[in-house]
């Protein structure tokens, strides 16, 4: 259809114009990817597939996709000091073990003919669910989430601990105890213990799973916002890049789709990671909030369309999910403008 | 995600990945020697010369 449309010659088999598409959305994800560590697979995939690329085609670009960005923007948070590789290691470990349990869930109620349904109900679930946790949380501390000016300043020790991590931090003292970046200690089997839940759902949904691991990282572990970013990010470039070569042995990496992409996704994850520095950590969490449940509304949206077999209504989930991104990536970027703005300003009106 | 699932030694596809890895490397390095360039500029362009201020 879209992708006939805008067909021709061009470079790496891909038409200028599909050039230009991939270079423009690649921008928009960059920004999404740079700022909150995720983003990347539950929008380029699905992008791919609606320009009719095949699935294997879709999934194995999106995965490369994803590790290339994952690897750029932890270089970037590497620069800002934002990466804590002992949590990381910690964190790669139990996780792959939780997404190969996860995946035998799958393939156990695949056998029952019960995984669809089963994986789509809980997608909605954990993405409202967490989308409303964090929403609210941001909310209620920040009297809406505005921005911080001091926030570029802020050293890691000074970010507020959430309660309930601080609760498992004194309550779960089981030796070997491990000091995290931002004077964070806790056992190391809560980190284990979190890796191998968040695997375990990123196995079962089939998804990247920055946007379960990034939350546990906050709430259970007790990591600054800013390092649960970064070292997710971290994690991402080893488990894109493994996946990426597995699909990629299958002949599922199309490097015509993930060079124009990276192109863009390279700018907007070094805009996006920037921004982390400048825009308050509460101000993060309500746009993180409110891009899960559109994404939550979005998926059910597109389930449904898929039962009543409704192209219209699955095409609507898409263009939501997308629409959510680009205003997302628009507001981030319109909030750090701002925040620079008000900053110089108050540093003006301080001077005279 | 991958998760334990082995693989085997393919040198086209280490290519491959090994070509978005380079490339990642290159536009990182690329853009950061751009915003170094061009930082100034953009930024005082961002804030409406508001920069001049100080």
């Amino acid at each position: 259809m879209l992708s006939s449309v805008l067909g021709g010659g061009g470079v790496l088999g891909t038409s200028p114009e599909m050039l230009a598409l991939f270079v423009g959305f690649g921008l928009v994800v960059g920004v999404l990817f740079g700022f909150f560590g995720m983003g990347g697979s539950f929008l380029v995939t699905p992008a791919l597939l609606m320009l009719e690329y095949p699935a294997p085609v879709a999934v194995g670009s999106g995965m490369a996709f994803v590790f290339g960005t994952a690897v750029i923007a932890t270089l970037k948070h590497h620069d800002l000091g934002q990466v804590d590789y002992k949590l990381g290691v910690i964190m790669i470990t139990g996780t792959t073990i939780g997404i190969e349990a996860g995946r035998t869930i799958v393939y156990y109620l695949e056998s029952l003919g019960l995984a669809g349904g089963i994986i789509s109900i809980a997608y909605v679930v954990l993405l409202g669910g967490v989308g409303a946790m964090v929403t609210r949380d941001a909310l209620k501390s920040d009297g809406g989430g505005g921005v911080d000016h001091e926030a570029a300043d802020k050293d890691l020790s000074e970010y507020e601990v959430p309660e309930i991590a601080k609760t498992i931090q004194e309550t779960v003292r089981i030796p070997p105890m491990v000091t995290l970046r931002g004077d964070v200690r806790v056992s190391a089997w809560v980190i284990t213990a979190v890796a191998f839940a968040t695997g375990l759902l990123s196995g079962f949904l089939g998804v990247g799973g920055g946007f379960i691991r990034m939350p546990a990282m906050i709430y259970a572990i007790g990591v600054p916002v800013p390092v649960a970013v970064g070292t997710d990010l971290f994690e991402i470039v080893f488990s894109g890049g493994l996946g990426s070569y597995l699909y990629g042995q299958g002949g599922g990496v199309d490097l015509g789709i993930v060079a124009p992409l990276l192109f863009g996704s390279a700018l907007g994850a070094r805009i996006g990671s920037a921004a982390t520095a400048v825009v308050d950590a509460d101000g993060i969490k309500v746009y993180f909030g409110g891009m899960l449940l559109i994404g939550a509304i979005a998926v059910g949206i597109g389930e449904v369309g898929s039962y009543l077999g409704s192209p219209p209504l699955e095409l609507l989930g898409l263009v939501l999910v997308i629409g959510a991104a680009v205003v997302v990536a628009l507001a981030i970027v319109y909030t750090t403008v701002s925040s620079l703005r008000e900053t110089r300003r108050q540093g003006t009106a301080a001077a005279d | 995600m991958a998760g334990l699932a082995v693989p085997t030694w393919d040198p086209e596809t280490a290519a491959l990945i090994g070509a978005i890895l380079l490339e990642a490397i290159v536009l990182y390095v690329g853009y950061g020697g751009l915003e170094r360039l061009l930082g100034p500029y953009l930024t005082t362009l961002l804030l409406g010369g508001e920069s001049d201020a100080q």
